[in-house]
């Protein structure tokens, strides 16, 4: 039981924990308390000054961002302690405050891009006086260059420091700072270089002023003439809950939305900045190769070719793979379809990928949830690079280190995480040594109480992947991690699509080819007929004289490669179902309607199906999720996660799966900023891109 | 007057030998291990018994504060930091005594540790005294040297002394930017609470002294509480060193009894003023951080932190700065708000606005370029300073605002009357068309 106090709050007497600030105490009372630097959550600066708030027996008016309910002192006989928030004193230190927050804030409001939803606005609306005394000149701070996404103009800098607190605290990059002191005092980065944090766009969001904006929506738009559309984000397989603001028929920008199992608030940079490539290299026809060229053809032409392929193939010689992004709705579409034409040969997975769901879903989600990272006692990271693989994630990772000082081992590539971890090596002996109680980490698994085991893509997707599963599963029962109540055994995926495909047993049939095979990285390529549902990040130099059929969005790999092109739509243009990495069931919602002669996936296979002769039972949406609720009600949960006993990983553990290869683990992502065929349409991730590399090296003539 | 014989500071001006074996002559480091033998308790009840009070400015009772740190923490270590970072204008005591008698501060820091359960002290010198850090540090090598202190030593605590060396800022003689400061952070004051004396250097349990409030504690206890608290008045007890600078004849720093009238502080120590007592104008009594005293409310003043107060100023470091009818008294205290506005820190709003507000308002007024109604304004400015900052440095800035228009309104209104009949063109750009 935790211990509560009582106050008074403007009359209405409120009984809240010691623990809590006189701020969050007044809110529980209802009285709405003005900040500027207070935020959830950053430490406590208490600098605004904003929210003070008179309390009866102290001498001044007291920051109730920062007092604590325990110190206020009980009345002369014992009442309990008073807090005005409306009283003269109140209003006068408000005013006050407001007043000289404004006297050297430009009132540019009509050319700066936080107007309408600013802080300083409201607030100034609010609790402000409506002149001003100030005569003399204003001050001017110089813009300071802190990289191509946030904006900066300083001159409307109020000094609230949150984007300081947040680069350091959350997102543990301790780039941004403060120079200079008293009215000189000025936010800049060391030497006015670029950010390098995944989150630095988050600052943006935390700025109550504009002098923190977004670089690329810079001056596009105002935020009342946005359609604001709730959605979820799939750039990573969090599934981050974002807002996409639209006007017409384009995506103006992105924005988090707060969601405390996910991403709290917070987005990744890609997530934020990815929306100007969702314009660039769409498809937006049909598209056919004639002669070595892909010229525009309608969408009868681009049916009737590929029929004329499939009905000359045998059905064992047709497949299909599904990409990063694809919803849950047209990859069932596409297993039917492949179901009715006969076919065996599908998968979701990246190649020798060796999640399977035989293997149980435990084997396959991130089991610990990812608010459970802040219950842990003890996080092992085995080829996984989080920081890149899912930076929202890395906070949460960075947010319980900091904490609680939860102690961190990595095996896997030696990578700059932002927080403190032991590095236990680099390949899967490692693992197999720490299994086998060769390493001393072993031993913190162990004594650890809720104990998490991470595994990436980076030990997965590779031939040795089943022998390194087995070996973490059997790691996993060791050290507790397969407990009744707490599951510790978690994978972390790249790909937003990937759990559910899998949960939807996107893989091959007994006889099928899995996605390595298909792509001929085996050998001889199989297939006849290969269709891509925006699966660019495949290899496909292998695929001999396979007929490709690219669905998609983007003119990228797939498209290159493709023989026949179907435009599709991206995810802020079609309603489509996605299970994120820790098997959490989300909608997307569309914002937008796709370009041109584009049409939602589903509809395109639907369509496709007729045409091919094995017409899918769906007419609309609606009917396709009857369908897909009928085969697998887990989708019908939104927003929940369907528990499963990982009793699949418990035989997976006793069972010897091979041997374990000898090549080092190695994160997936390359280039955190190109990762999909949206980012690589986008300058903004482009530009990202180059000056995270640095500058490429050129030949001396 | 104080006799010579109830003199704390008895090489304050360098005439002595500050190295430790001349200062051992002259009484300190004596019995320091008997003192300690009378236990923690003891130490405490006779500092406050001797009515002490802090002298860094703000005159809280020092036993008191001392009292506050908890008896024993199991985890955390204990720290006492004293505070050497003196940098109010007009201060000049702290440095005679860490050049002059470095060994009373030092007996001071162990006994206090002592007396707190601290193991390790620090004392924060101001960036700007190297010499007093050298001679400081001179005195920590002989005193570890005679196993004075350090561990195992023959008092019998183990005591450990470091000097930090800040770097010249003024908000970091503010007790928690201090402590931000000797964790190597930015010289920014926390919020309180937690007060340092339960989460201060390093999160752990804290106490922050003047330089002076330290270095009286060994004769205190030598000579008990009873003697310092006969000294002065009550509430006011004990010897000060007064630092007297401004238009006297001899400027001093000089150890004189509380409550000393400043008639007689001046009369005696300092040759009277320049020009004679009719030709006093006001008296900053306190450092430039307390509002100024208009001649005739001052005179016979005494100099203690009540009497002061009741004038609604203060004693503050004691650093008397005396003004004759010479002084531009509105330049003056425009001089003093530009020092506030250099110093603020920059972290709370009302301090880092409001300072360069009333600097600039304040340079206009010296000119006479205002309007009489800002003068209200300006007033109105400060009150929306005080008290609504993070630290008392927002306080220190209003304040000597206030005096000035408190006691000086008909002078700046004289002034914007006379630019307002007779506009001062010289100083302004005048455009000439190219020929």
């Amino acid at each position: 039981m935790t211990e509560t106090k009582t106050l008074i709050i403007d009359d209405v007497e409120v009984e809240v924990p010691a623990t809590y600030t006189l701020l969050q105490a007044c809110e529980a009372a209802g009285a709405e308390i003005p900040r500027f630097c207070f935020h959830e959550r950053l430490s406590i600066a208490g600098n605004c000054r904003m929210c003070l708030v008179e309390l009866k027996g102290a001498p001044k008016p007291v920051a109730s961002c920062a007092y604590a309910v325990r110190d206020c002192r009980p009345g002369p006989n014992g009442e309990p302690p008073r807090v005005l928030t409306r009283s003269p004193m109140t209003k006068k230190a408000r005013e006050g405050v407001m007043e000289f927050l404004l006297i050297n804030h430009p009132l540019d409001c009509p050319i700066c891009d936080q107007g309408g939803e600013c802080d300083l606005q409201d607030q100034a609306m609010a609790y402000g006086v409506d002149s001003s005394r100030f005569q003399e000149n204003k001050r001017a701070v110089e813009d300071k260059y802190i990289g191509p996404l946030v904006k900066t103009i300083m001159t409307r800098c109020i000094h609230c420091t949150r984007c300081i607190r947040f680069s350091t605290e959350v997102a543990g990059v301790s780039e941004l700072g403060a120079t200079g002191r008293g009215e000189d005092m000025e936010i800049t980065t060391y030497l006015e270089s670029a950010m390098t944090s995944e989150l630095q766009g988050n600052v943006i969001d935390l700025c109550p002023v504009g002098a923190l904006t977004s670089r690329p929506y810079a001056f596009k738009a105002r935020p009342w003439e946005l359609n604001k559309t709730e959605s979820v984000d799939v750039m990573d397989a969090l599934g981050s809950a974002i807002r996409v603001d639209s006007r017409n028929t384009e995506v103006m920008r992105v924005l988090p939305r707060t969601n405390e199992a996910v991403n709290e608030e917070w987005i990744s940079d890609k997530t934020r900045f990815i929306f100007d490539g969702l314009r660039t290299q769409r498809l937006d026809r049909p598209y056919l190769r004639e002669n070595g060229k892909l010229r525009p053809a309608s969408w009868q032409e681009a049916f009737a070719a590929i029929a004329e392929k499939v009905k000359a193939a045998p059905a064992e010689r047709i497949g299909a793979i599904a990409g990063d992004m694809a919803s849950v709705e047209e990859m069932f579409a596409l297993k039917s379809l492949m179901h009715w034409l006969g076919s065996q040969n599908i998968d979701c997975r990246e190649p020798h990928s060796a999640l399977h769901p035989r293997h149980g879903r435990a084997s396959y989600v991130f089991g610990s949830t990812i608010a459970g990272i802040e219950e842990a006692d003890a996080i092992l990271l085995v080829g996984a690079n989080p920081r890149l693989e899912a930076a929202v994630l890395n906070a949460r990772i960075r947010k319980a280190w900091r904490a609680a000082g939860t102690p961190v081992g990595v095996i896997g590539e030696p990578a700059d995480l932002t927080y403190a971890y032991q590095h236990l090596g680099a390949g899967p002996a490692s693992l197999a040594a720490l299994a086998a109680g060769e390493i001393d980490f072993l031993k913190v698994l162990e004594t650890a109480e809720r104990p998490m085991i991470v595994l990436g893509q980076g030990a997965l997707a590779r031939p040795d992947g089943e022998a390194i599963l087995a070996t973490a599963a059997a790691l996993a029962e060791r050290v507790g991690a397969l407990g009744g109540e707490w599951n510790g055994f978690n994978v972390l995926h790249t790909a937003a699509s990937r759990v559910g495909g899998l949960d939807l047993a996107f893989v091959p049939g007994e006889a099928g080819h899995a996605s390595a095979a298909m792509l001929g990285l085996e050998g001889e390529a199989p297939l006849d007929v290969l269709f891509l549902l925006g699966a660019d990040e495949m290899p496909l130099d292998a695929l001999g004289g396979t007929f490709l059929v690219y669905i998609g969005s983007h003119g990228d790999r797939g498209a290159h490669r493709a023989d026949v092109i179907l435009p599709g739509a991206a995810y802020t243009e079609k309603s489509g179902t996605y299970v994120n990495t820790e098997g959490r069931v989300q909608m997307a919602n569309r914002a937008v309607f796709p370009p041109g002669d584009a049409r939602e996936d589903w509809s395109i296979l639907r369509a496709l199906s007729e045409v091919l002769g094995v017409k899918l039972h769906f007419d609309s949406l609606p009917e396709l999720r009857a369908r897909l609720y009928e085969a697998d009600s887990r989708f019908l949960a939104l927003d929940e996660i369907p528990q499963e006993a990982p009793s699949g990983l418990r035989k997976l553990a006793r069972a010897r799966a091979g041997d374990l290869g000898e090549a080092p683990f190695a994160s997936p992502i390359v280039d955190y900023f190109l990762t999909n065929p949206i980012a690589r349409a986008s300058a903004v991730m482009a530009e990202c891109s180059a000056l995270r590399l640095g500058p490429r090296a050129e030949a001396a003539e | 007057m104080l006799a010579d014989k109830d003199r704390i500071f008895t090489n304050l001006y360098g005439l002595h030998d500050p190295g430790l074996k001349a200062a051992q002559k002259r009484g300190q480091w004596d019995g320091t291990k008997e003192l300690l033998a009378k236990g923690r308790d003891w130490i405490i009840d006779e500092v406050k018994k001797s009515g002490l009070r802090g002298r860094g400015g703000a005159g809280f009772p020092t036993g008191l504060k001392w009292s506050f740190m908890p008896k024993q923490s199991e985890d955390r270590p204990h720290y006492l930091v004293v505070n050497a970072d003196e940098s109010e204008p007009g201060t000049c005591k702290d440095r005679e005594i860490m050049r002059h008698d470095p060994h009373i501060l030092l007996e001071g820091c162990l006994i206090a540790s002592f007396a707190m359960g601290a193991h390790a002290c620090y004392i924060y010198i101001r960036g700007e005294y190297i010499r007093e850090r050298e001679a400081l540090q001179r005195a920590i090598d002989e005193a570890y040297e005679a196993r004075l202190i350090g561990k195992d030593n023959l008092n019998g605590w183990d005591f450990d002394v470091y000097i930090a060396h800040g770097a010249g800022a003024y908000i970091c003689g503010e007790e928690t930017a201090l402590l931000e400061s000797l964790e190597g952070k930015k010289g920014q004051p926390r919020l309180k609470p937690p007060f340092p004396a339960n989460v201060g250097l390093y999160g752990c349990p804290t106490t922050v002294n003047n330089v002076e409030s330290i270095a009286v504690t060994p004769e205190i206890l030598r000579r008990g509480g009873d003697w310092f608290a006969g000294i002065g008045k009550e509430n006011n007890t004990g010897t000060k060193l007064f630092c007297i600078s401004g238009h006297v004849n001899q400027p001093c720093t000089v150890e004189e009894a509380m409550s000393i009238p400043f008639r007689e502080l001046i009369d005696r120590h300092c040759g009277g003023i320049r020009g004679g007592w009719d030709n006093l104008l006001a008296v900053i009594p306190g450092g430039s951080s307390v509002p100024l005293v208009p001649a005739e409310q001052i005179i016979d003043c005494p100099m203690d932190f009540d009497s002061l107060r009741a004038l609604k100023s203060g004693l503050g470091t004691a650093a008397v700065i005396v003004m004759d009818k010479s002084t531009d008294i509105v330049r003056a205290i425009s001089r003093i708000a530009y020092f506030y506005k250099h110093e603020s820190c920059g972290q709370c709003t009302p301090c880092r606005e409001g300072t360069g507000w009333m600097w600039r308002v304040l340079e206009r007024m010296a000119r006479g370029e205002a309007e009489k109604r800002e003068i209200d304004m300006l007033l109105e400015v400060t009150y929306q300073v005080e008290g609504h900052t993070i630290c008392a440095l927002g306080d220190a800035a209003a304040w000597p605002v206030q005096g000035l228009i408190r006691h000086f309104r008909p002078e700046i209104e004289k002034r914007i009357d006379r630019y307002t009949a007779n506009p001062n063109t010289e100083t302004r750009v005048v455009l000439e068309a190219a020929e």
